[in-house]
């Protein structure tokens, strides 16, 4: 009644806060202007086409796993076996291929299908074992890598030039790996924004127990989640082969933490049930931005550790900050 | 877009309730009896409404209100007893069935994501769809409609945690009524909100009576019972008093109804005049940000005050603000005469306060910790030599307290999790007495605790207060506050409105100051004292 429309606080009323709470990547997107003007101004080189083509270039590999990596964190899991994963399909892959341009599109599927399956025996395991995320995927890492490790120790296999395009190729000045990753961004985008599937990721992340008296099938969306994480991972895998010409078992290493930062980055906590897809790019383009500026200046690669740790945590503690308010 | 399906009760629904005989019951619950380990939380209890009706259910706390809903709404099963729903027996094995049966329960702390939007919230694990995708504009304008004609005006797109606690209640109400809802279970539903709220929610309630939904209303304030409901249904100890029509009753019956009981429970004798000495805990004028206001009272060395009020009077939090938990914002606190307004319950420890909270498993005891370990736990700081706890001290201190305490059977590496309520109370208790503490505070001493450990840890509390300890009792059960305390002091929303002498309490005059009732010329009554 009228009387609840004059008490209403933030009711209908399209008030500051409540524009921050309808477009969460807000945040994210002035912290990466305000890196990225920082940046233009005080690091030499910056903003040359050259360089910024760079940057777009570098953030494909971290943003398709990153992309991944976003479902499951929405829904309050996580999984450190992606890094682990692009490794083991970047090796297949390549020894499929093995400079045969027939063999390109049959590694393409069997790198996808494993993906899949990865993703799917991590859900798996956490739903049905009920094992938390954090071990399961933990351990799945362990048995790949050791897996992995027992079989490589060097290169292997090669792809040949018809499948560098990923890599390398450009429409006009952007590369074709940039638009892939916006490619799947959209799609994920679309997949959280538009489907039932993508509105119960939210849910179970918000409150699972919630969801299961809403009716949701917690389970079967937590398991959907992993296998896009594994997805994520193979395309991932595809671009660095396609770049690297060739893989290794080491390609992937560091991702899995790299993404799971990626993600928080772009405004999602770990906790699950808030973040976007886009988000998670501005994180991922914060990342590759500061990895650049390290370079540019030539930094020391250690005192980079430290710094891109300093500055993970500053940024999600002004998020923590801003959001007590 | 007209044509959509209405979610809403019908209309031909709502005229043919007009009539139906007026005795038909929507919902009978049949001599339901529910024990718990040690207690018998419902014994035998009968409970009907008719279809349309406002049904208040009232008690005291602890009286089987909840469990009585929770077993309703599938939540919990019934040990014998029989459920029919519009004539038809029925037994719910899961909330879920219960909600598809049309009964929704709206429980004090919500069942909303606040990340996701109204319309989301709504909707959830029933989105619409259009293809393969969600139908975002449908599912907004369905929204739009429900809350329309609930005559509440909220964007069906804002994000549920930017709203008001009274606008999530009724994102909660439009939520069960877009489930086809028709008996809706209200479990305190203004505990939260404010004057204004409240009355605003009461009207939401009228309206869903005339659209011939059912409400069960749980509350404590009994001035609302007669505001808003038809009938009211009265529990105490897990049995129906008296279910009557509120033009019937007086709000005086209610108060005797809900707490007319015999004692059947022997406490400690109170302190005599001579040994209540000197002021140990003096509060003035303390407000705080989110409930008390104007808060005044002392505690003195010696004595046992009292503190009884409703559910959401602000007991608690008071008890919170004095142990530094929360912030006072105004006023000042003294102990001993000195300033007392903690910054944080580590300060509080220090200079002497001890805070014995009503949820022992939560926040008093570390489960899986040795009683030894529990008891040492606050005062490891004044017992250790660059920074390395002197294990053969800690030993012994436990010891002398265990004694005390009559723990001599527990050994004192053993798990507190797997003590009886009565003995991890005990452990609480010596945990507290190690720190030396002069006041010590207790939010609800023997809730859980079975009758016979009741009177061991009562004769302790006496025992400690003799020793010159100051004792703050906050307690919903008025049999103890009325053996134990040798002054009550009364709380209604967020002040104290009352102070009685220990002497001739009743649980009556209690009551009466606790729901408002003779707030009218109580409100700053014996504070000055």
């Amino acid at each position: 009644m009228s009387a609840t429309t004059t008490n209403a606080r933030q009711g209908g009323k399209l008030s500051a806060g409540n524009l921050i709470g309808r477009i969460p990547t807000l945040g994210v997107y002035g912290v990466l202007i305000l890196m990225f003007i920082l940046a233009s101004i005080f690091v030499p080189g910056f903003t040359k086409p050259q360089n910024l083509t760079n940057v777009l270039q570098h953030s494909v590999v971290l943003g398709l796993v990153a992309i991944g990596q976003t479902f499951v964190i929405l829904a309050a899991s996580l999984d450190l076996s992606v890094g682990v994963m692009i490794s083991l399909i970047g090796v297949a892959t390549s020894l499929l291929i093995s400079g045969r341009v027939s063999m390109i599109l049959p590694a393409v599927i069997v790198a996808l299908l494993l993906g899949i399956l990865l993703g799917l025996i991590n859900g798996l395991i956490i739903t049905k074992l009920r094992v938390n995320s954090f071990i399961a995927t933990l351990g799945m890492m362990l048995v790949l890598e050791g897996a992995l490790f027992s079989r490589f120790d060097n290169f292997a296999g090669r792809v040949p030039r018809q499948f560098e395009f990923l890599g390398y190729k450009t429409v006009g000045p952007v590369p074709v790996g940039v638009l892939l990753m916006l490619a799947v961004a959209a799609l994920a985008w679309l997949i959280l924004r538009f489907t039932k599937f993508g509105h119960h990721v939210y849910g179970i992340g918000g409150n699972a127990e919630v969801s299961r008296l809403s009716g949701v099938r917690t389970d079967r969306i937590m398991i959907g989640a992993h296998i896009l994480a594994g997805l994520g991972a193979a395309i991932s895998a595809l671009f660095l082969v396609s770049r690297l010409r060739t893989a290794a078992p080491w390609i992937g290493k560091g991702l899995e933490l790299d993404s799971i930062a990626a993600v928080v980055v772009g405004g999602a906590p770990l906790s699950g049930g808030r973040g976007s897809v886009w988000g998670t790019i501005g994180g991922v383009l914060i990342l590759s931005i500061l990895n650049n500026v390290f370079n540019l200046l030539a930094v020391d690669a250690f005192l980079q550790d430290v710094m891109r740790g300093a500055i993970v945590i500053l940024v999600v503690a002004f998020y923590s900050a801003r959001l007590r308010k | 877009m007209d044509n959509l399906q209405h979610p809403l009760p019908s209309e031909a629904a709502v005229s043919l309730q007009g009539q139906a005989p007026i005795s038909s019951y929507i919902l009978e619950m049949r001599n339901i009896t529910k024990a718990f380990p040690g207690v018998l939380a419902l014994n035998n209890v009968t409970f009907e409404c008719r279809r349309g009706e406002v049904l208040a259910l009232v008690g005291e706390n602890g009286a089987g209100k909840s469990t009585l809903m929770k077993i309703l709404s599938g939540a919990y099963q019934a040990d014998s007893g029989r459920l029919i729903l519009r004539g038809q027996e029925v037994n719910f094995e899961h909330p879920r069935e219960a909600q598809l049966a049309g009964i929704s329960i709206i429980y004090q702390e919500f069942n909303l994501l606040p990340d996701r939007t109204v319309a989301q919230n709504i909707f959830l694990g029933r989105e619409p769809r259009r293809g393969p995708l969600v139908d975002q504009a449908r599912m907004v304008q369905e929204t739009a409609r429900l809350l329309e004609n609930l005559g509440v005006r909220i964007n069906p797109q804002t994000m549920v945690g930017m709203l008001s606690v009274a606008q999530q209640q009724e994102v909660e109400i439009a939520k069960a009524l877009s489930l086809d809802a028709d008996i809706i279970v209200m479990d305190e539903p203004t505990a939260a909100l404010s004057t204004y709220e409240v009355d605003n929610l009461l009207d939401l309630v009228r309206r869903l009576r005339e659209r011939g939904v059912t409400v069960i209303y749980i509350t404590h304030r009994l001035e609302e019972v007669f505001k808003i409901a038809d009938r009211v249904t009265v529990l105490k100890d897990g049995e129906t008093v008296i279910t009557t029509g509120c033009a019937d009753v007086t709000r005086d019956d209610l108060v005797h109804y809900m707490v007319g009981r015999e004692f059947s429970h022997y406490f400690p004798p109170k302190a005599r005049q001579e040994d209540i000495t000197d002021v140990v805990l003096k509060v003035e004028n303390i407000s705080t940000n989110n409930l008390l206001h104007d808060i005044s009272f002392e505690v003195r060395r010696g004595e046992i005050v009292g503190v009884a009020g409703l559910e959401g009077s602000g007991r608690t939090e008071l008890a919170r603000a004095l142990f530094g938990a929360e912030r006072a914002t105004h006023g000042s606190i003294t102990l001993n005469g000195k300033p007392a307004r903690f910054r944080s319950p580590r300060q509080a420890i220090k200079s002497g306060v001890g805070f014995i909270t009503e949820d022992r498993k939560k926040e008093g005891l570390v489960l899986m910790l040795s009683v030894r370990n529990n008891v040492a736990l606050p005062s490891l700081p004044a017992r250790q030599r660059i920074g390395f706890i002197r294990m053969a001290e800690e030993r012994s201190l436990v010891a002398n307290y265990a004694e005390l305490l009559d723990l001599r059977s527990v050994n004192d590496r053993q798990e507190v999790q797997f003590l009886s309520g009565g003995n991890q109370q005990k452990v609480v208790l010596a945990k507290w007495l190690a720190t030396q503490a002069k006041l010590l505070i207790f939010d609800e001493p023997t809730r859980g605790i079975d009758v016979g450990a009741k009177a061991g840890i009562h004769q302790l509390m006496r025992e400690i207060a003799s020793r010159g300890v100051g004792i703050l009792m906050i307690s919903s059960e008025l049999p103890e506050v009325i053996g134990m305390s040798d002054r009550v002091l009364v709380m209604h929303q967020g002040t104290i409105v009352k102070e009685l002498p220990g002497a001739d309490l009743t649980e009556a005059a209690i009551m009466r100051a606790a729901t408002g009732t003779d707030a009218t010329n109580g409100s700053q009554q014996g504070v000055s004292r």
